[in-house]
């Protein structure tokens, strides 16, 4: 017999009153900065009004008053667990603006920095989905992996987190000796670690009980709320940018898209594990394959000419005055070009009018978009079950507001 | 009695100057209290952006900020004596800043984390507080976009270093009162 | 998308709504169509529910001010998962009044997508469930995003405009 019903039936039954839970801006669990007020019928929610917008940075009125390659630095504050791939996918979007022919040793190098990008934001998001069950161990072996591939950025670019990696055409370097021994250190060390962290977690009957169940979407209700990424993919619906839309030489990589059945936090956690490995047999298949050739297009407008050159040449000298002080000529037109980030679909919608900073770029942020489902998915669900949610959508709170 | 010479060379903390005697060490108590204070910090991380991201690698195994005594992160303000504010401060979020570091209870200290929230980093822009120092009394700045882990614990020391110089009376003194008058804050 | 499979979906289009469309074209390959404003949510739905453009995803919405037109466009990114298609809608209102109506009842993603709008912009959708403001502070008056308004922060005084170029 149901307890409530029984509840109800007798005539003294208490009337329900609806307790209001503020899970406030500041808060332990919520990583990052947004608001929730729960209206809760004791453990149960039972309405959730989100509020974000408390570190809106106006991004997109930013990117109006920069020139191109100084809007770089802004790219990388979105998701800045994996800046590298919003940084690559602006560059990206400017040389489709120009047309311009990107060298296959570039585009394989691309590959490499954005599958490690990947690979740590997906750490970062599956240790804190142990942490949120109280397993705090995964996390603190994780976030020491995090560290070796904040090396490899530093012998790359020089930062730790917001890199500001590679410029318009290509990189400023060709990667270092250095750079490829820490990679191939890496390789080999970080499955082992990935290894035992997924025995911790992955077959832990705390963990799964915990987890299976909680926090689901139908694949309908995920499309129709614009969702995309692992959150997509553990619905069921296999839409990956990387494979839809190939750029920078993804169709010459042997992968595979990891999907789940429910969308629940047990699929979304399977679904980043399983893209970390094939994040590293991409990287592998990359360095096998890996063409010479230069590391940089021939774009002279904005990328900057060696030192040398500008000193005795005058062309270059020019050029570098030219792209030093933001003055360098572009075409007009209007370009739609996305990448597969660490959370779905990031895409950047330049229109540029030929002057110096461009008209209006809109950035579509995958995090903005699907939290908005996050008061559908928890309603009726416990206020720990909704922690844990929260935490396996991956929400970024650079992402969300902008 | 006989006492054990300290051969290995690891010395646990540089003792106060006082008279030291069979079993008694005799030294004021504002340097016992701030020896015991700098030891045992308890921070309160307000991370908001990409400086957080940097405080979680400051509180990993690498860097560990724990040896340092901040062991226990408390996020409840009542129990925190080091508001660490790392990120960006929108001016939507100002007030609930306001409102964390009032309900801090005396002695307590502000390590602002980034160029965000020193004086409003690269994000010059109408939504963004350009340094928080507008709203609260801080104590150290920690330039940096992200500052590196290294920057983050120097910032901390500092504020060690503080703990550990402050007058008892600081708190009470008509000085501090009018500098907390002059953010409105009684 | 190739081009034969762009010339169907504006062939399917031409059909039924011939006299909406006022400008077709696809830069950078991205076929681009810009209609008038009136029956923008009918369109919407069609290319939804139409067995040969299924339309089903919403990759992006939102604002584009130009103040030589006095207009302020709205535009919208649907996606076609079944054969990988693209599609760009644009309309243009009129700056003093930009009204339209609201497409959340075709796809749940729009809700906040139009609130940013609002939130920039100032465009008011019809029939939205709560239009309020959603990143900036409730109480801003001004709408942000339009060219007029500045960038900076008005507050500060220590910076000097010479070197700064604000």
């Amino acid at each position: 017999m149901n307890v409530n019903e029984s509840l109800i039936d007798r005539p003294e039954a208490v009337e329900k009153q609806y307790t209001t839970l503020n899970l406030g801006p500041t808060h332990p669990a919520t990583h990052g900065i947004f608001q929730n007020v729960l209206t809760m019928d004791g453990e149960v929610i039972v309405n959730a009004e989100p509020t974000i917008g408390y570190i809106h940075r106006a991004f997109e009125k930013l990117a109006e008053r920069r020139p191109y390659n100084q809007i770089t630095p802004i790219t990388d504050r979105l998701n800045y667990c994996s800046s590298p791939i919003n940084n690559i996918g602006w560059h990206m979007t400017v040389e489709k603006l120009l047309g311009t022919e990107i060298p296959k040793r570039v585009q394989y190098l691309r590959v490499i920095i954005m599958e490690l990008a990947r690979i740590t934001d997906h750490l970062v998001c599956n240790a804190v989905i142990g942490v949120d069950t109280g397993a705090l161990t995964g996390f603190v072996y994780m976030f020491q992996q995090r560290e070796a591939v904040y090396e490899i950025y530093e012998e790359i670019c020089g930062a730790r987190l917001t890199t500001n990696i590679g410029r318009i055409g290509g990189f400023e370097r060709d990667f270092s000796q250095k750079a490829w021994d820490k990679i191939n250190k890496f390789l080999i060390e970080f499955p082992k670690v990935l290894k035992e962290f997924e025995n911790l977690l992955m077959r832990n009957r705390i963990f799964m009980d915990r987890t299976i169940g909680a926090g689901g979407i139908t694949s309908e209700r995920a499309l129709s709320y614009s969702f995309s990424g692992p959150n997509l993919r553990a619905t069921g619906i296999d839409y990956d940018v990387r494979v839809a839309t190939p750029y920078s030489s993804y169709e010459d990589f042997d992968f595979v898209i990891p999907v789940g059945t429910n969308g629940d936090v047990y699929d979304r956690f399977m679904v980043r594990q399983e893209e970390m490995w094939q994040s590293l047999n991409i990287i592998k298949q990359a360095m096998a394959k890996l063409p010479e050739g230069p590391f940089h297009a021939d774009v002279p407008e904005f990328y900057l000419p060696p030192k040398q050159e500008v000193y005795n040449d005058m062309e270059a000298l020019i050029y570098h005055f030219k792209i030093v002080m933001g003055e360098t000529e572009i075409p007009k037109g209007e370009v739609y070009h996305c990448v597969e980030g660490g959370n779905g679909e990031l895409g950047f919608y330049l229109i540029s009018d030929g002057g110096r900073t461009p008209y209006r770029l809109q950035f579509r942020r995958p995090c903005f978009i699907y939290y908005q489902a996050y008061p559908e998915i928890i309603k009726g669900s416990m206020l720990s079950d909704a922690i844990l949610t929260m935490s396996s959508m991956n929400v970024i709170a650079g992402e969300l507001d902008a | 009695m006989q006492t054990v010479a300290n051969t290995s060379g690891v010395s646990m903390g540089e003792k106060p100057p006082g008279i030291e005697g069979a079993g008694f060490f005799a030294t004021s108590l504002e340097k016992v209290v701030g020896m015991a204070r700098k030891n045992s910090i308890w921070p309160l991380p307000f991370a908001t952006s990409c400086c957080g991201i940097e405080f979680m690698a400051t509180m990993g195994a690498h860097y560990d900020l724990a040896r340092f005594g901040s062991e226990r992160l408390s996020f409840s303000p009542r129990q925190a004596d080091l508001l660490m504010v790392m990120g960006t401060i929108a001016k939507k979020m100002g007030p609930v800043l306001r409102q964390v570091y009032e309900q801090m209870a005396e002695p307590r200290w502000v390590l602002s984390v980034g160029a965000c929230a020193c004086s409003g980093g690269i994000f010059d822009t109408y939504s963004v507080l350009q340094g928080i120092d507008r709203i609260i009394p801080v104590d150290v700045y920690v330039p940096g976009c992200p500052p590196r882990p290294e920057q983050i614990i120097d910032g901390v020391m500092k504020i060690q270093h503080l703990v550990e110089t402050e007058s008892l009376r600081r708190r009470e003194s008509p000085e501090y009162k009018a500098m907390l008058n002059k953010y409105g804050i009684e | 998308m190739e081009v034969s499979s762009q010339e169907r979906v504006i062939a399917t289009l031409k059909e039924k709504y011939e006299d909406e469309i006022l400008h077709v074209e696809t830069p950078y390959n991205f076929l681009t169509i810009t209609l008038k404003k009136e029956k923008i949510v009918e369109i919407i739905r069609f290319l939804y529910e139409s067995p040969d453009l299924r339309f089903q995803y919403l990759t992006s919405l939102g604002g584009i001010h130009y103040p030589e037109l006095k207009q302020i466009a709205v535009f919208y990114q649907l996606h076609n998962l079944y054969s990988n298609e693209r599609l760009r809608l644009k309309i243009y209102l009129p700056e003093e009044n930009p009204v339209t109506e609201t497409i959340t009842s075709i796809f749940a993603g729009a809700n906040w997508l139009e609130r940013e709008t609002y939130d920039f912009y100032g465009v008011i959708f019809e029939g939205h469930p709560n239009l309020k403001r959603v990143l900036n502070v409730e109480d801003m008056i001004i709408f942000p995003m339009r060219k007029e308004y500045p960038l900076e922060d008005q507050t500060r005084d220590d910076k000097n405009d010479d070197m700064f170029g604000r």
